[in-house]
């Protein structure tokens, strides 16, 4: 079990953290744009994060917190 | 539940203006995470390049220096030389380290001064809009090569680890790459021991990291990433160019 | 006196580096300068401090920019061409702000020129010389003790002011050897809380930038130069008069020139002809004031400089055109006689009383 915190302002939705996540779980949003007008990234199934941070590491902003 | 990941304190908390994907974010961070692993912040000067990264100097939490373009290993050796308990990394890109700078590059190095120099190779100029880099490869198209980087009036892309490891004041020389997970942290731990190095006293320090420029390659983000692996890792190999502590070691 | 040594002038410069506390010398060699590094090259390993033959006159004054950039006095020297590769790493200097200190020992130009003095520089020193709206201090030394106060000086008033030094010297004053004291300095020190030696953690970072992607802060930046600038024209400007009082003739010039020019006013004096002379000290700022006052009585001016006619434009400006100017020069490395000068007076002695 694990939690991701996305800072969604940060978030360019460049979705590297899409493709770096090995459980597909991240995905960008579909119904919301931050300030920025970017799509952010968002994770849709929490309970099933293992919390590897693949997608935290290949993030170059930032935005992704992991806890474990 | 303990925090397992989040951003580096010696990273300054704002949005970077780097384009969605590029990965100068990625090496920001692990410059970053090394500083604070390190402990050095306080005694830590960088100096920002001209190029994509000029405005590093906003993001990075310590003291930090703007340098003419190319010019950062003449001023990270002005800068250790008066200040020599102080951490100096200079964070260049290609076009300012290996044409315009190389001749600060090349006498850095041959003087083993001991600085930590972060190499972004992106095989592109990023910031004035796509041209021809000293690393882009054959048949590369950019604003300036635009039917592909010919080689017979071009010549050939530098690869600087090579270039660099004849010389005897060079000390640690490792190409690295931020394409996928693995490389990001070999990258980090390559990161490290150049900073390691220097708090060490062991001379020149330099990482190469392949880097992507998603916007003037005009690939999305992750065929970028694709394109580090398929077209430059094969130009640039990865590995250690040089480790003379270790060969001491031996 | 007995302190005084017998010194060259390039010697003297670095001498004079090393009282005023300057720690961090780096050059590349260049005539007719060079003996500055060799001074500094023996001198500089047996008092802690650094010399560093840097790769190109380019990575010298990015080192000294650098080391500026940690709070402490660093200096470069070179000759005209030399000093065309560091304009860009001055304009950078300027541009952030940073005390430091380059001496020109110049030579003939343009291009490679000649090796023999010269003082053809003279705008690219007072005009910048690198890109963008700045100026640096620059001081004029006439003889070798000049050339050792002139670089304590150059120091204390780049510290104080924030903006880079020039001592502007010629190969005559650099090869020439004369007398020198240097019993007299204090290597005096400045807070420089903008200096990036570490946070520390302590403090928010510094940054030593020259950017300002926003013009709106970029113009600011500029006008507050330029008000900095408009002090130190009123506070730091610097010359000396010779029998100035009643002169009818003023001849002008900086250093060298100056020393043949003192030698045609004293002649012309000799011949009863009212002549006198205004030696600006430093050329940036230029001595405006002693132009001003002399407009009163002097009817005509006579520029002695060993270029094609640089100084002369800021004796036009000084004086607003107001009376006649002309210019007794010799160039390519060539230094005028005071024979020459003397004839010059003599011809505008000779018109005014017609």
């Amino acid at each position: 079990m694990a939690k991701l915190t996305f800072r969604t302002e940060l978030c360019k939705g460049c979705g590297l953290c899409v493709e770096a996540c090995p459980r597909g779980l991240i995905e960008l949003s579909r119904t919301q744009l931050n300030k920025n007008g970017h799509s952010p990234a968002e994770m849709t199934d929490e309970t099933r994060c293992i919390g590897c941070a693949f997608c935290a590491i290949m993030c170059p902003d930032c935005v992704i917190t992991v806890e474990r | 539940m303990s925090i397992v990941f989040e951003a580096p304190k010696s990273l300054i908390d704002v949005p970077r203006h780097y384009c969605p994907g590029c990965t100068h974010g990625i090496i920001h961070r692990l410059v970053a995470e090394v500083i604070d692993e390190l402990g050095i912040e306080g005694r830590t000067v960088g100096i920002a390049p001209v190029g994509c990264a000029v405005v590093a100097y906003d993001y990075f939490r310590c003291d930090m220096v703007e340098a003419a373009h190319g010019r950062a290993p003449a001023v990270a050796t002005g800068l250790k030389r008066a200040m020599p308990e102080n951490i100096i990394f200079s964070y260049q890109g290609d076009g300012d380290l290996a044409s315009i700078g190389m001749a600060e590059t090349v006498h850095a190095a041959a003087r083993g001064e001991n600085i930590t120099v972060i190499f972004v190779n992106n095989a592109i100029y990023g910031m004035t809009g796509g041209q021809m880099a000293p690393t882009t490869l054959p048949g590369q198209v950019t604003q300036t090569s635009p039917y592909g980087r010919d080689t017979a009036t071009t010549g050939f892309p530098i690869r600087v680890c090579e270039l660099l490891r004849e010389l005897d004041g060079a000390q640690y020389l490792e190409r690295v790459s931020v394409d996928c997970v693995k490389n990001v942290l070999q990258a980090k731990k390559a990161i490290k021991k150049a900073f390691v190095n220097q708090i060490e006293g062991r001379g020149f320090s330099l990482v190469e990291i392949l880097s992507s420029c998603p916007t003037n390659w005009g690939m999305t983000p992750q065929d970028a990433l694709r394109w580090i692996e398929e077209k430059m890792i094969p130009y640039y190999p990865l590995g250690v160019y040089k480790d003379a502590a270790a060969k001491e070691a031996q | 006196m007995s302190d005084k040594k017998l010194m060259k002038g390039n010697e003297a410069i670095a001498e004079a580096a090393i009282e005023a506390g300057c720690r961090f010398y780096f050059g590349y060699p260049i005539t007719p300068q060079t003996e500055v590094a060799a001074y500094m090259a023996k001198r500089m390993p047996k008092i802690g401090g650094v010399f560093l033959q840097a790769e190109s006159e380019l990575a010298a004054v990015n080192m000294v920019y650098g080391v500026a950039s940690a709070g402490k006095r660093a200096m470069t020297s070179s000759s005209s061409p030399g000093i065309s590769l560091k304009s860009e790493g001055i304009s950078y200097l300027a541009g952030c702000d940073l005390p430091a200190l380059i001496v020109n020992v110049q030579r003939g130009g343009p291009g490679l020129g000649g090796i023999q003095p010269s003082q053809s520089d003279y705008f690219q020193a007072t005009r910048g010389g690198g890109h963008g709206d700045y100026h640096i201090l620059v001081l004029a030394p006439a003889s070798v003790q000049e050339m050792a106060d002139f670089t304590v000086k150059a120091f204390d008033l780049a510290d104080k002011w924030r903006v880079p030094a020039m001592l502007l010297s010629d190969g005559t004053l650099g090869q020439m050897m004369e007398p020198v004291s240097m019993e007299h300095y204090e290597a005096k020190t400045f807070d420089k809380p903008w200096a990036v030696t570490g946070t520390g953690m302590a403090r928010e970072h510094n940054i030593i930038n020259s950017l300002y992607l926003d013009p709106q802060k970029l113009e600011i930046e500029n006008f507050r130069r330029y008000e900095r600038y408009e002090r130190i024209k009123a506070e730091e400007a610097m010359w000396e008069e010779y029998l100035m009082d009643d002169a009818e003739i003023c001849v002008t010039a900086y250093g060298i020139s100056a020393r043949v020019a003192r030698s045609a006013v004293t002649a012309a004096r000799a011949q009863g002809i009212k002549a006198g002379m205004i030696r600006p000290q430093t050329l940036w700022p230029f001595p405006v004031k002693p132009f001003e006052d002399s407009l009163e009585h002097v009817r005509a001016y006579i520029d002695v400089e060993m270029s094609m006619g640089q100084m002369i434009e800021d004796v036009r400006l000084a004086t607003r055109c107001a009376r006649p100017v002309c210019l007794s020069n010799r160039v390519g490395g060539m230094i005028p006689s005071t024979e020459q000068v003397l004839a010059k007076i003599k011809e505008i002695a000779g018109g005014l009383d017609k």
